[in-house]
């Protein structure tokens, strides 16, 4: 089950570099956030299998804490392109 | 493989079947990103395949781990994922709106421009 395992975080790692094309190459600044954002996910379902594979249930916990840090940068990153700076209120 | 009743069996092939299913949706959302023409159908493809595959592969661990203290961190994260990637979509979306990106029409496929859809809506 581990090699199984190994082989769809090897997959995850192909589809990030895809995604990476879109990141560095897209027009807008909305199109490399939404590129960002689509990598971090990918990160914490590798972080899950990293755990599984090597038997170490402290990275489920890494991934729980990315998953929070991926959302926290795009909504800053959203709210940076909507307004222009930091909110004023 | 530890034992191979019918019990094993299913469990096995239910991992197998989750794990791919969440690969190929996946693989559908990093297809959508790269080749739809708009950050909104990015936004469309990206968000939405991805909560699915992220549901799947995580799933295929829970069911891979029973029921302890690691099989239901998986299935907490795959309701945290549902609620934080809408979100994360809806502002990403909003964000663009208001900023001016206007939406891709076929029509203008040769003249991608704010100024040719003003002037074909008025």
């Amino acid at each position: 089950m581990n090699d199984f395992f190994t082989v769809v975080t090897a997959i995850l790692v192909l589809y990030m570099f895809v995604c990476l094309y879109r990141a560095i190459a897209g027009p807008t600044l909305a199109d490399r956030l939404v590129a960002v954002n689509l990598i971090g996910t990918k990160t914490v379902v590798a972080l899950s299998l990293i755990a599984f594979i090597f038997d170490q249930s402290m990275y489920i916990d890494t991934a729980i804490v990315y998953a929070l840090l991926n959302f926290i940068v795009t909504i800053a990153v959203a709210r940076y392109l909507e307004t222009g700076g930091l909110p004023s209120a | 493989m530890p034992n191979l009743d019918l019990f094993g069996i299913i469990k096995l092939a239910l991992i197998y079947i989750c794990a791919i299913m969440g690969l190929f949706f996946f693989l559908v959302g990093v297809f959508g990103l790269v080749r739809l023409p708009d950050v909104y159908c990015r936004l469309h493809a990206g968000t939405k395949c991805d909560t699915l595959g992220l549901g799947g592969i995580l799933f295929a661990l829970a069911i891979y781990e029973g029921f302890s203290g690691d099989g239901f961190k998986m299935v907490t994260l795959i309701f945290l994922n549902m609620i934080l990637s809408s979100v994360c979509g809806h502002a990403i979306a909003r964000a663009a709106y208001r900023v001016g990106i206007m939406p891709w029409r076929k029509r203008y496929e040769t003249t991608y421009s704010r100024e040719g859809l003003a002037d074909a809506d008025s």
